[in-house]
């Protein structure tokens, strides 16, 4: 079986034609199509059928995932990195006082936002192994355990047997975004720290897999580089996980590139209209996809894109280190551009007839 | 004479059972149930949430209800009983709908597990419902395992493409004595109309009344077409005629 990283290299660099007359409407009239059928969707010619795109969208999600919208927040617990993304604010090269949190303060800031409802957990670090090791991790996950339904994990990849113990903590699922599927710009974007390591992360949501994680969450940083190149190895990523692990849920990420406290300017800018494509064609490709979008969008956009395939959103989110138990204390990752509370999200979702779902897992992290 | 199925001394009337997933909201989910008066729903455990009525889909429910716990999140045996443990503990009662779908992509139950699951919880004393792709060897398995009905789904889960399983699910309802119950799969009120014409003992509908854009009007007119259904099955159906002109084959007797 040829590994994932020539599958994938063999796919973004094979030449895209645009589709023939009448291939779009072809791509549109199925569900769960080849990746033929996902390049006609995501290429130029299809613009034109968006609103088609976007009814068949709807009702995929709406079969398959129902009215309902998941709400999840994130916990930042460290922002001490060691790498040098050109697009991060936690970059290394960014003289910013640093912070990660004690096991007591992990538990205080879960406490606040266990206390705003949210049960589904998201927890995010910087990359650092030095100030944030694999057992303070663990540490932090039990800590967080009695106050959430389910703990996600979002911090340095990790080898299977870090997954392994992370899981006995208590965590269940894995995000971790390659960035861009392009390893020459990828080279380029991360000059400094573990992260450089290409292949290395590529492999990390195979490695949660095995370990037993029972969901993964993959992004392409969108306006990174050519959004359609890498929209589509995400998607077949995404399907590479699926065939090989019929029991975990695959998730996506639609991050799009938001200023922050270095380089404020997308290198390849993503327009709404753009964005509206990606998460139709993903949709369309992968009719079970679990499709994530954060707080980096606007709350109009947000609440425009909630019927088109959206099956999570983030909820009262502070991008800051202890920013629950102590708002406004620390440099955040990103600015956030959708800072409604939970109850506001929650009152949007009811107003366009979406149940928004604050738990939906039957155990308890153990 | 009433036509009831009578579960743990609990009279069922209404052979619709309403699934409570997928809706727009928990508010919606119980006119849904009080507009087709349905007897028996299910709940996924996942989504049971004490102390936040708003988002509690058990306590949301119309008092007369009772509740199949499903364990909908197992991906094997093991989490399934876990489930249905918690459950029992949490006290959300001892009716277990066994759902093990070890299957992200399609959501295809797994019947070996699903087995072991059911002999394992009748043990225990719970009372049992286990849905299953349609098999008549692990049917007669269930049942004989102490399944209070076999659940086969008639097309995959959210599909709402009809009894795409029917010849299958007819041979069950044939051969097994337990009742059968057809979940998952069905998508207009003639779907659930057609398995209980074929003798099902109900039908499970979740997806098709959650999605439609007026999920208690089209509760209710499952409800009328399973009590059709019931009925026409009851009365018997008359057989389909053919149209021949002649006897080709033994029209050749008494012509001489």
């Amino acid at each position: 079986m040829r590994p994932l990283a020539e599958c994938l290299e063999e796919a973004r660099t094979r030449p895209w034609p645009e589709p023939p007359p009448g291939r779009v409407e072809r791509a549109l009239a199925g569900e769960g199509g080849s990746e033929d059928d996902l390049r006609a969707l995501l290429s130029e010619a299809s613009v034109p059928h968006l609103e088609a795109m976007a009814r068949a969208a709807q009702a995929i999600t709406h079969r398959h995932f129902g009215r309902t919208i998941q709400l999840y927040s994130p916990l930042y617990i460290s922002d001490a990195c060691e790498n040098a993304c050109l697009y991060c604010g936690y970059s290394a090269r960014n003289a910013t006082p640093r912070r990660t949190l004690s096991l007591d303060e992990v538990d205080r800031e879960s406490a606040a936002l266990a206390a705003t409802g949210i049960r589904h957990v998201l927890v995010l670090s910087g990359e650092s192994l030095s100030a944030c090791p694999e057992d303070h991790l663990a540490g932090a996950v039990r800590r967080m355990a009695p106050h959430f339904r389910s703990i996600g994990l979002e911090v340095q990849p990790l080898g299977e047997e870090g997954y392994a113990a992370l899981l006995e903590a208590g965590a269940d699922s894995l995000t971790v975004y390659q960035e861009t599927y392009d390893p020459r710009l990828y080279a380029k974007v991360h000059p400094a720290g573990p992260k450089r390591d290409f292949l290395f992360r590529l492999e990390t949501p195979s490695r949660g897999a095995r370990a037993g994680l029972r969901q993964v969450n993959l992004g392409a940083l969108l306006g990174l580089g050519d959004w359609r190149r890498d929209t589509l190895c995400l998607a077949l990523h995404a399907r590479w996980l699926q065939d090989r692990h019929p029991g975990l849920e695959v998730g996506v990420s639609l991050p799009r590139l938001r200023p922050h406290a270095g380089r404020t300017r997308p290198l390849a800018p993503v327009t709404d209209r753009d964005l509206v494509q990606i998460l139709t064609a993903l949709r369309l490709f992968l009719p079970r996809l679990g499709i994530a979008l954060s707080t980096r969008e606007a709350p109009d956009l947000r609440d425009n894109l909630v019927g088109l395939g959206i099956t999570r959103m983030s909820a009262g989110v502070s991008a800051r280190v202890g920013g629950h138990a102590e708002p406004g204390s620390a440099v955040p990752q990103f600015e956030i551009s959708d800072p409604r509370s939970v109850p506001e999200i929650q009152a949007m979702l009811r107003a366009k007839g979406y149940d928004p779902v604050l738990a939906d897992w039957p155990f308890p992290p153990s | 004479m009433r036509d009831a199925w009578v579960i743990d001394g609990f009279q069922v009337s209404n052979r619709l059972f309403l699934g409570t997933g997928k809706f727009g909201s928990v508010e919606l989910t119980r006119q849904a149930l009080l507009a087709a008066e349905i007897q028996v729903t299910t709940v996924a455990l996942r989504r049971v949430e004490p102390g936040r009525p708003e988002e509690d889909l058990l306590a949301g429910l119309p008092r007369d209800c009772r509740v199949m716990i499903n364990t909908s999140g197992a991906r094997d045996g093991e989490e399934a009983l876990r489930i249905a443990r918690l459950a029992r503990a949490a006290g959300a009662g001892t009716w277990i709908k066994v759902e093990v779908i070890p299957d992200q992509r399609h959501l295809m139950p797994d019947n070996l597990e699903t087995l072991r699951v059911t002999e394992t919880l009748v043990q225990e004393g719970f009372t049992v419902f286990p849905y299953m792709s349609p098999d008549l060897s692990m049917g007669r398995r269930m049942a004989e395992a102490g399944a209070a009905a076999v659940m086969p789904l008639g097309a995959p889960i959210g599909s709402n493409r009809g009894l795409r399983t029917r010849e299958l699910v007819a041979i069950m309802v044939r051969e097994i004595p337990a009742p059968i119950v057809v979940d998952a799969g069905l998508g207009t009120p003639s779907d659930a109309c057609e398995c209980m014409e074929l003798g099902c003992a109900a039908v499970l509908v979740n997806t098709a009344v959650a999605v439609a854009p007026d999920p208690p009007a089209l509760a209710a007119a499952f409800r009328l077409a399973v009590a059709a259904g019931r009925q026409a099955f009851l009365a018997g159906l008359p057989p389909i005629g053919q149209a021949e002109a002649s006897s080709p084959l033994t029209g050749f007797l008494g012509r001489s």
